[in-house]
């Protein structure tokens, strides 16, 4: 059973039920009692969080307590980004998402665990602990945010943030039955998330529902002097249209959808949500992203090429390990062989490859012609829809090592979710039901910065979800 | 056999800016080591690079004085490469568009004007500094300087002999002076040269292998950098071998070049477009904004220099090749004073006095208005030009002004009638022979006169008054 919404504890809090350090010390409880099983966190900082509980004051969210993903920079707070590399890395500042968290008055509890500098797409490339999906000990959480996702699942914290890069919200998000946002590139600052892939990382929530993603939203979103990719557009305030409903709202439902290895009873189960919606009001039509089979192979060419050159900073000269070694090439080769695991040197030497010159032009400088491609794919679309709808992922969540053998295998576990990135506009998450008692979720994408009309849609459609949830195994009890 | 010698240039120069390319840190390399650093520019995971407008309008400046073509629509990229003092492993540059391209700048070599080509002109980031023990044992580095803005500036290869190259180099840096975008300083560094030069059989079209020299810290070195890898060359060719592909170095203490690496361990720098920077536009109202604040340029005020004040060549050129030098000059002149006599003192006295003692011409010890009072002070004849040096002397020393010091030492010339009558009368008197040998049709013997005045008056007599004076009271006897 889920906990309490960040709805609920703001409204809590205002009536003067309870307070703000009362709902701290619930979600430090929380951890205390789940966590030595989920390990969902890297990081618990409890004097840092009681105190900041004891002094909230007025703000957006005001006495929440929250968790971020451990790549995203915490002023004298260890962020790790999952990597031997960065085990004892202290930054020096803040993100600007843990500055506005902070000025809104929400508590960070800790840091959550992921995939190692977020390449992955189940939290085992993780060089420090593999959390559990809370429904299942023996499943994976998804990835890279799987800490995050987990941690929102299992009632530990009411909201959590992750970063999707090629869909590590929404897939974790669906993995672990929660509501998770990929917001519109720039929508968010990027700034103190540590990259892997510049053009496309973007921050966002985990949440138990779209209202409290919107509310979550209104705290984090806006232009960032220091990040000169974030948007500049007007604020907005995103709980504004969620009780509009669907009725005229046009769904758009792709019709030359890659389906192999799409699992029936997960279809059904996002057949049914549209359904639903349908039977709300909406209006459904057709359309095609012709580009969308090319997308993988465009994504992991772009994303490890940026990755590659991201990741050269951390060379053991200024912060984080270093390596004894004789000489200066040596401490180098050392201090990144001993510092990165498997899967992140596998995506430096293929970035490598792809920007070397001689194989520049047929594939970095190709992917970003299908990149192109692809994003002119979704302006057509949504000048026929509103929103598309469609599988957040293939599967559901699938046994630890299932597929940590075969990188390919595991890299189409996120065709449904990459094209968003490549093409930088929204995609939520939202839970439709459970096959074999594993949650799966449904994909809703709207055009850039159409994030309020994603919000509405799930609201919408959260109103109308009438399945049993099934209590989670590692969760915090009613 | 001949050879024609092929010279190009890369000019790096540090643009003085407040802050620094990408971050808030004060741009200044010479504070105490890691300082003036931050995440950013430390390269912290996290960080992302701002582009400091102020660097982007230093760099347009200097396009536009150098004739450039402006790419309204440029871009920045990443230069891939591992290195200590690299904080982020690449360098952010711009590589396929740089912010202007096709400029050029005109030289004078024997006389002639000649036109050096320029490919391109862009921004990018300065690498911090790194100190390596001498023993091996460690590195130290200092960030201070990561982050500065530079800008790159890589001519044609255009230049035929270490001469011209020089000449492009020194009228380079007097037009960067003019546009204000940096202090050019050679031996600190905010002004770094490398060359690259080959030879080839004259005749023929091909380029011969080039090497490529780092480290030259000065105009002289460039020179003579130059001459020697010509000299090097040249000996190559002559006895059979052929010029490796390298990059040299210019060693001071030798006045030679000495290999570094060649070639084959270039690097794959693997640039492509940096993702955390947006594209950058410049509108047309920023372009005309610095067009029409450029101020006059170097070649230009030279030209006006020899036909407006008809000042000869030579004046010319040395009164405009730095800024500040032209604009000292120009506060002289606007004292009313005569421009070639302006240009006399500024040239040989002023700026001869600057180069024994070490000093920029900001921080001239005489003023321009108190230079031109002394010009004006030995063309009214109130002192002779020999009794002006002095003045001049105790000028630079005091900072006081001519007519101070003249009233204070007694210099002014007696040119008084009243006072030099008695005098003179005297003098006559008291030398029958020499008066009688004037008078006699020998000219010379009123020298002798005058000296016997200016002997009496302690030298400040006016010598042209006396003489004149003289004749007229001894034709009158
Ligand atoms: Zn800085």
């Amino acid at each position: 059973m889920k906990l309490h919404s960040v709805t609920e504890i703001l409204t809590s809090i205002e009536k003067g039920e309870t307070t703000a350090l009362d709902w701290t010390k619930a979600s430090l409880d929380a951890v205390r009692q789940v966590d030595s099983e989920l390990e969902a966190f890297l990081t618990v900082d409890e004097d840092s969080a009681l105190d900041r509980a004891a002094k909230a004051e007025t703000g957006l969210l005001n006495g929440v307590p929250y968790a971020l993903k451990d790549n995203i920079c915490t002023e004298g707070v260890r962020t790790t980004a999952a990597s031997r590399i960065l085990e004892n890395y202290i930054p020096p500042y803040s993100a600007t998402v843990a500055n506005k968290l902070q000025a809104a008055g929400g508590v960070l509890i800790g840091k959550t665990n992921l995939d190692e500098f977020a390449m992955g797409s189940t939290t085992e490339t993780s060089a420090f602990k593999k959390t559990k999906n809370p429904y299942s000990k023996g499943c994976v959480p998804g990835g890279s945010s799987g800490g995050s996702a987990a941690a929102v699942a299992a009632g530990i914290v009411p909201f959590a943030l992750g970063s999707d890069t090629g869909g590590s919200i929404r897939q974790p998000a669906a993995f672990c039955g929660v509501f998770g946002l990929k917001p519109t590139y720039g929508r968010v600052s990027r700034y103190g998330l540590i990259a892997f892939a510049s053009s496309l990382d973007q921050i966002g929530p985990f949440t138990n529902t779209a209202q409290d993603a919107a509310l979550v939203m209104n705290a984090i979103c806006g232009h960032d002097a220091y990040d000169s990719t974030s948007a500049k557009v007007e604020a907005e305030d995103f709980t504004r249209d969620l009780d509009l409903g669907v009725k005229g709202l046009r769904i758009g439902i792709v019709r030359n959808l890659p389906e192999e290895g799409l699992n029936k009873a997960l279809k059904q189960a996002v057949d049914e949500a549209i359904r639903k919606l349908e039977g709300a009001g909406a209006q459904v039509v057709d359309v095609e992203l012709p580009h969308s089979q090319y997308a993988v192979a465009t994504y992991y060419l772009i994303a490890p090429a940026e990755a590659s050159s991201n990741l050269s900073r951390y060379d053991g000269v200024r912060f984080g390990r270093r390596a004894e070694a004789s000489s200066m090439i040596d401490m180098f080769e050392q201090s990144r062989s001993q510092g990165f695991g498997m899967e992140v040197k596998r995506r430096i030497i293929i970035g490598t490859y792809a920007l070397s010159s001689g194989y520049y032009d047929a594939y970095y400088k190709r992917a970003q012609q299908m990149r192109t491609l692809i994003r002119q794919d979704y302006e057509k679309a949504f000048e026929q829809c509103d929103v598309i709808i469609m599988p957040t992922t293939p599967t559901t969540a699938f046994p630890f090592g299932d597929k940590a053998d075969d990188p390919l295998a595991m890299y189409l576990n996120d065709i449904y979710t990459i094209p968003a990135n490549l093409a930088g506009i929204p995609g939520a998450s939202v839970p439709c039901g459970f096959v074999d008692g594993l949650p799966v979720g449904f994909q809703v994408l709207a055009k850039p910065f159409a994030e309020s009309t994603i919000l509405r849609v799930s609201h919408a459609y959260e109103q109308l979800r009438d399945f049993s949830w099934p209590t989670p195994e590692l969760g915090v009890a009613e | 056999m001949n050879y024609e010698t092929i010279i190009g240039l890369e000019v790096h120069v540090e643009l003085k800016t407040n802050t620094k390319i990408f971050c808030g840190c004060k741009n200044d390399s010479k504070s105490e080591p890691n300082t003036n650093v931050c995440p950013v520019c430390m390269g912290h995971p996290g960080a992302l690079p701002v582009l400091n407008r102020e660097a982007v309008d230093l760099a347009l400046r200097a396009a536009t004085a150098l004739n450039c073509t402006i790419n309204q629509q440029s871009k920045f990229d990443r230069k891939n490469y591992f290195y200590p003092d690299s904080p982020k492993g690449y360098q952010i540059s711009q590589f396929d568009k740089p912010i202007g391209e096709h400029g050029y700048i005109e030289i004078e070599v024997g006389g002639e004007k000649k036109r050096i080509g320029i490919t391109r002109l862009h921004l990018e980031e300065d690498a911090g500094k790194s100190t390596h023990a001498p023993d091996g044992s460690h590195t130290l580095v200092d960030f201070n300087r990561t982050g500065v803005p530079l800008i790159e500036i890589v001519s044609e290869p255009d230049m035929r002999t270490p001469e011209e190259a020089r000449l492009y180099l020194e009228a380079l840096k007097s037009i960067m002076q003019y546009c204000d975008v940096s202090d050019c300083k050679m031996e600190e560094g905010s002004l770094r040269c490398d060359a690259n030069v080959s030879l080839r059989p004259v005749g023929e079209s091909k380029f011969g292998n080039k090497a490529e020299l780092k480290n030259m810290n000065s105009f002289r070195n460039v020179q003579r950098g130059l001459e020697y890898e010509v000299e090097r060359q040249t000996k190559v060719y002559n006895d059979g071998g052929d010029v490796a592909q390298e990059t040299r170095r210019f060693d001071e203490a030798t006045q030679t070049t000495i290999s570094m690496r060649s070639k084959e361990e270039a690097h794959d720098y693997r640039y492509f477009p940096e993702p955390d920077l947006v594209d950058l536009a410049i509108d047309d109202a920023w372009l005309d904004r610095v067009r029409t604040t450029l101020p006059e340029l170097p070649l230009a005020k030279r030209l006006r220099y020899e036909a407006q004040l008809g000042l000869p060549a030579y004046d010319a050129g040395v009164l405009t090749a730095d800024p500040l030098v032209a604009s000292y000059y120009e506060q002289v002149l606007a004292t009313n004073v005569d421009a070639k006599a302006a240009s006399n003192w500024v040239m040989s006295d002023v700026l001869g006095g600057l180069n024994n003692e070490g000093k920029s011409p900001a921080e001239c010890p005489i003023s321009p208005e108190h230079l031109g009072g002394l010009i004006a002070e030995v063309s009214s004849g109130k002192i002779s030009s020999k009794q002006a040096r002095e003045v001049f002397k105790t000028m630079w020393e005091t900072g006081k002004s001519a007519k101070e010091i003249i009233k204070e030492q007694g210099m002014e010339q007696i040119s008084d009638v009243s006072v030099l009558g008695p005098i003179l009368d005297e003098v006559i008197a008291n030398n029958e022979k020499s008066v009688a040998d004037f008078k006699g049709g020998k000219d010379r013997a009123i020298a002798a006169l005058v000296g016997q005045v200016m002997k009496a008056t302690k030298g400040k007599a006016n010598p042209a008054l006396v003489n004149q004076l003289l004749i007229e009271k001894i034709q009158a006897l």
